[in-house]
């Protein structure tokens, strides 16, 4: 039986096994489209649109400027665009800030004493409650919208960052001590290194936190931005193009996950394999 | 080179861990510490290595007195896993301390290249301490030690992690690097074998909270050998001998 399987395996040529693993990947997605588009154009109903016509709708929308601009119309650079960068720009700079202050609260057991209860007090503070005072404070522009998301995405980065510097192993502690590495050095060559795996999980977290936190932010007081064009669209009755701006959302959360996670493996290509070599051995 | 005088730690004032320790150590000397389970040897090293501020008692290291890690002095834990950097390679993992170290790059290579010959491990210093064996993280972490040339280097149970082949490797590997660098040695071990094998002079504690039971010399002849040294007679007897120091009395409760 055993010769049999072997056998098989060798007769397969190289195509069949790309086609075979392309199927478990994306058999799954690729049936559901299929089956929304028979169900939806069957029903008919003008609320749920095929994707054929959200796809043909997603074209005009957005694909359809001048050669000059590599096709991409008006609505990209208006709406699209600005929503990347607001998303970008806030959960950038909860890194920025969540980082350090993690580090700094994880390197000291008083500050972490200190800071911890009021730290939980504001984590438990839904984002999108605090909208109408940053309104008042911020106004309506981005800096209100990055604001919101930064204050969203900082809590993973930072608590993650406080318990990865904070659970550094004695071991590796003990050894840099025992050969005499200064102190300044052990926080970039020890702790951070160690903490890495820790911050990169909750910066990933953060990254589909800031996608929603757009999105919301979007919703209220805004005149641009794809959240702003799902409602308008919803508002207006242009329900395909409410299905649009979904279906782009989806993307973007898809592609940058995906881009972080190959930004991960070059970055933490050692954690991988560590922790591979321990489970296995 | 390293003198101890009556060392006494307790972690919580209830549980005194080692009561009263006294013993010194000279230049060029390998000396191991044994003793059951649970009497300290870790803690003593830890104080030796001046990670550990003890209770009580002085310890002096090249006639100064140790408060802080003092210089000139390596050290090689039984976890290598967890002691050696997962995030950087061999290389990088015996670079690190030398980078803190007064000395030029090209030296600093020099010495990397070096240590990774004395253990044997040339060609290696690209992979990731996780890619290479326990034996070979150990020798790695041995390595790391031994570029930093340090006068004394403490061993904490440096060869209970690896296979027993692997484990008479290291025991040779490290009485060669002491006869090629000269480096004074202590090491602690729960192995009398390992420690009559490997030392000069073994140190005998006795249990929590543990003082010096005894001092053994050891006269066997140099290069020792893993077969002929251990049919020895005198290697025989100096191993009962110290069997016998640290066998807990009849009538006491088991130490492990």
């Amino acid at each position: 039986m055993s010769t049999e399987g072997i056998e098989i395996d060798r007769w397969h040529p190289r195509a069949f096994n790309a086609i075979q693993s392309f199927a478990v990947r994306y058999g799954l997605g690729i049936a559901l489209v299929i089956v929304w588009e028979y169900a939806a154009s069957k029903a008919g109903s003008i609320f749920f649109p095929p994707p054929s016509e959200i796809l043909h709708r997603a074209v005009t929308l957005w694909l359809s400027g001048p050669p000059s601009r590599l096709f991409l119309s008006g609505s990209v650079f208006q709406d699209v665009i600005p929503s990347l960068l607001r998303l970008l720009g806030g959960w950038a700079l909860a890194v920025l800030v969540g980082v350090p202050l993690g580090i700094l609260i994880g390197r000291s057991r008083n500050l972490s004493d200190f800071l911890n209860p009021a730290l939980q007090f504001l984590r438990a503070i839904p984002g999108p409650a605090l909208i109408p005072v940053f309104i008042i404070l911020l106004g309506t522009e981005s800096t209100m919208r990055v604001t919101l998301i930064a204050f969203g995405c900082i809590w993973p980065v930072l608590l993650n960052t406080i318990e990865g510097t904070r659970t550094v192993d004695p071991v590796q502690l003990d050894t840099v001590k025992a050969f005499r590495i200064p102190r300044h050095a052990r926080l970039w060559r020890i702790v951070l290194p160690a903490a890495m795996p820790k911050i990169f999980a909750g910066m990933r977290v953060s990254l589909s936190l800031a996608v929603i936190l757009m999105v919301v932010s979007e919703l209220v007081a805004s005149t641009s931005g794809i959240g702003y064009r799902i409602q308008n669209a919803q508002i207006m009755f242009l329900l395909t193009d409410m299905w649009c701006g979904i279906v782009l959302l989806a993307l973007i959360g898809y592609t940058l996950n995906w881009l972080f996670l190959k930004f991960e493996d070059r970055v933490l290509g050692w954690h991988r394999g560590a922790r591979g070599r321990t489970a296995t051995s | 080179m390293l003198t101890v005088e009556h060392l006494h730690h307790a972690y919580i004032p209830e549980h005194v861990v080692t009561s009263n320790i006294t013993f010194d150590v000279k230049a060029g000397e390998i000396v191991s510490i044994v003793g059951p389970s649970g009497c300290g040897k870790t803690t003593l090293l830890k104080a030796l290595a001046g990670l550990l501020k003890p209770t009580g008692g002085t310890i002096r290291f090249q006639g100064k007195v140790v408060q802080g890690v003092p210089d000139g002095l390596a050290i090689v834990f039984q976890e290598y896993g967890r002691s050696l950097l997962p995030w950087t390679t061999v290389d990088g993992n015996i670079e690190l301390p030398l980078r803190y170290q007064p000395i030029t790059p090209a030296e600093c290579r020099r010495r990397v290249a070096e240590s990774l010959q004395a253990v044997d491990l040339s060609g290696f210093g690209e992979r990731y301490p996780w890619q290479l064996s326990g034996g070979m993280q150990q020798r790695v972490a041995i390595a790391r030690a031994l570029a930093y040339q340090p006068k004394l280097l403490l061993m904490d149970e440096p060869f209970a992690s690896v296979d027993a082949q692997t484990r008479a490797d290291l025991e040779d590997l490290v009485a060669a690097v002491r006869d090629r660098f000269g480096i004074t040695i202590v090491l602690v071990t729960h192995d009398i074998d390992e420690s009559v094998y490997l030392s000069d002079r073994v140190i005998v504690l006795s249990r929590s909270p543990s003082s010096v039971l005894g001092q053994v010399n050891i006269e066997l002849p140099r290069p020792r050998d893993q077969v002929k040294t251990k049919a020895m007679q005198q290697f025989v007897e100096k191993r009962s001998e110290i069997a016998q120091m640290i066998r807990r009395p009849v009538g006491s409760e088991p130490y492990c």
